[in-house]
């Protein structure tokens, strides 16, 4: 069924049509209506499920990990502060190959406290071993839940996988989403089948020590996984649109990009915004494209070395910083093209931290930037006056 | 496309207007998308929300700086939020008032439309919440979304009962300003 709904809202909705066991989270802003709408859905006796309330995001996600590890199948969502205090727990998940999903309201990291969006949040759980999706819009981003699910569980990856969305540009606006039925969604995700798990019968530990005997070989079996769980994920997004006729999938997304002279790379809602302001400067004559990362982990290097081939300048518009580092996006590029025989230049600017709203506007002003000369780490959006007090 | 953006204070159902807008639009059949403005929710703040209508699917995601029509929900935001900012010159504003046009003394330039919108809903619905009553005016001013659209939108969002009260409303004000 088809209906305008918030983006949260149909988060929740999705996930209840994935039969979570488990639900544990803590309510964080711009996280918060996920719960609610869960704890909502589970109290009214829609969702057979066991819904733990827990003081905080540290406990949420041990709990998670706990009910994974018992065999469940088991979800939480946060944000920002509530993320990084989950980090250590991620870690663990991934490490003990226990396939939670989890979906984060990307938002800013304080200080100043800030509850509004960038990707700040999730980048930091980069390297954690988790599979990391980004929605460009809320349609892509109910899809990507009941996908997330059928890959976190395929018996090739057993890890976790985040699905991340834009705090409030997209967890709080209103689209129209076309919901599958339950008894669909039964057929495309059948009931969780674990490889192993805890149980009184059969008593057992999970993550125990792992000594400099065998922890090579087991931070070996993660990377060797992560090299294969690609086919998975393409299979999820095929089997997806066999069932239900619509394709949300791919490592990545080529938008107009078949004679594109620059090409902006980016990732979550950014892309429609660049998609709109590519077909602008295509009016105007500018041969542009964009290309999506819609996979962050594993990252899809060999894609985008194809991908980016043939063009002369790539533009990396990034919602997050590595302060005293080089541009997130460009850097994991730059590692991927380098055995290209054609090597684009390479630009990249950080814009719309905090909330700050990106304008159609301030695209075409770093595309007209990284023309005139490559880039690096550049602020777009700045208010200068703002910038000179502070420095006084 | 048309955009749209109301003001109101929080508690005034400013988003479940902008909700509703947008679902209405999606039962005439159009494509659509509502926010709200991001992080502001207290009671009697003010807020904005937004809405995007058109043929075409919507992707642009940034906020809504030149709209085509403005909805004031509550009339002492005027003077203190600049709910012109950005109107198109000749665009609609509808404001929520018993008072004429001509007695808001408002700066020219723009289609201004009143509507004593509290007063209706209190009559009506026995509350002094103008959204739906302002829905109805803005609907039979502009034709951006139908009667049935509305009612399909209702019925969705609110409990029969809430769905009756309201639509009588909607009619009500529907026809008031009907062109």
């Amino acid at each position: 069924m088809k209906k305008v709904t918030e983006g949260l809202k149909a988060v929740a909705e999705s996930v209840a049509l994935c039969r979570p066991d488990v639900i544990s989270a803590y309510p964080i802003t711009p996280q918060t209506h996920i719960v609610e709408e869960l704890a909502q859905i589970v109290a009214d006796g829609k969702l057979k499920c066991e819904f733990i309330n827990v003081e905080s995001e540290f406990s949420a996600a041990s709990t998670v990990l706990g009910a994974s590890a018992a065999g469940a199948r088991a979800y939480t969502a946060t944000s920002s502060q509530g993320l990084l205090l989950m980090m250590e727990v991620l870690y663990n998940m991934a490490g003990m190959r226990l396939p939670v999903v989890i979906t984060d309201a990307n938002r800013a990291v304080s200080a100043p406290i800030n509850i509004w969006s960038d990707w700040q949040d999730a980048i930091t759980v980069r390297d954690a071993g988790l599979i990391m999706m980004y929605a460009e819009d809320n349609q892509d981003c109910c899809d990507m839940h009941y996908q997330a699910f059928k890959i976190a569980e395929d018996p090739e990856v057993q890890l976790p996988v985040m699905v991340n969305m834009d705090g409030f540009i997209l967890t709080h606006a209103f689209d129209p989403i076309d919901f599958p039925s339950q008894a669909d969604i039964d057929k495309y995700l059948p009931k969780f089948k674990p490889l192993d798990f805890l149980s009184a019968n059969n008593p057992r530990s999970f993550g125990l020590m792992g000594g400099p005997d065998r922890y090579l070989e087991t931070r070996y079996a993660m990377a060797e996984t992560f090299k294969s769980i690609t086919p998975v994920i393409l299979k999820a997004a095929d089997d997806f649109k066999k069932m239900f006729g619509r394709y949300s999938g791919g490592m990545i997304e080529e938008y107009r990009m078949e004679d594109a002279e620059t090409v902006l790379v980016s990732m979550g809602s950014t892309i429609s915004d660049l998609k709109e302001a590519v077909d602008t400067m295509r009016e105007k004559g500018k041969k542009i494209g964009v290309l999506k990362i819609r996979i962050l982990r594993p990252y899809p290097a060999a894609e985008i070395k194809q991908a980016l081939s043939r063009c002369k300048r790539v533009i990396c518009v990034e919602k997050a910083i590595s302060l005293g580092g080089p541009g997130i996006l460009a850097a994991e590029l730059k590692s991927a093209i380098y055995s290209n025989a054609n090597k684009p230049e390479v630009s990249n600017f950080i814009i719309g931290l905090g909330g700050r709203d990106v304008k159609q506007d301030h695209i075409f002003e770093l595309v007209e930037k990284a023309e005139k000369g490559v880039c690096e780490t550049e602020f777009i959006g700045l208010d200068m006056k703002l910038v000179e007090e502070m420095d006084k | 496309m048309k955009e749209v953006r109301l003001h109101g204070r929080g508690g005034q159902g400013v988003v479940t207007a902008a909700e509703l807008m947008a679902s209405a639009a999606f039962f005439d059949g159009k494509e659509t998308q509502a926010f709200p403005t991001f992080g502001s929710e207290r009671m009697g703040a003010p807020v904005a929300s937004f809405v995007r209508i058109s043929e075409k699917k919507i992707r642009i995601r940034s906020q809504i700086y030149e709209p085509d029509y403005v909805i004031v929900q509550d009339p002492t935001l005027i003077g203190s939020v600049d709910v012109f900012a950005g109107l198109k010159q000749g665009g609609l504003i509808l404001i929520n008032t018993e008072k004429k046009p001509e007695e808001l003394k408002l700066k020219p330039g723009f289609n201004v439309k009143t509507i004593p919108a509290t007063k209706i809903a209190i009559e009506i619905l026995g509350r002094p919440i103008p959204n739906t009553v302002m829905l109805g005016a803005f609907a039979g001013l502009t034709g951006l979304v139908t009667m049935d659209g509305i009612k399909k939108a209702m019925q969705q969002r609110f409990k029969a009962e809430l769905v009756e009260k309201n639509m009588q409303a909607v009619e009500r004000t529907f026809s008031m300003l009907k062109n």
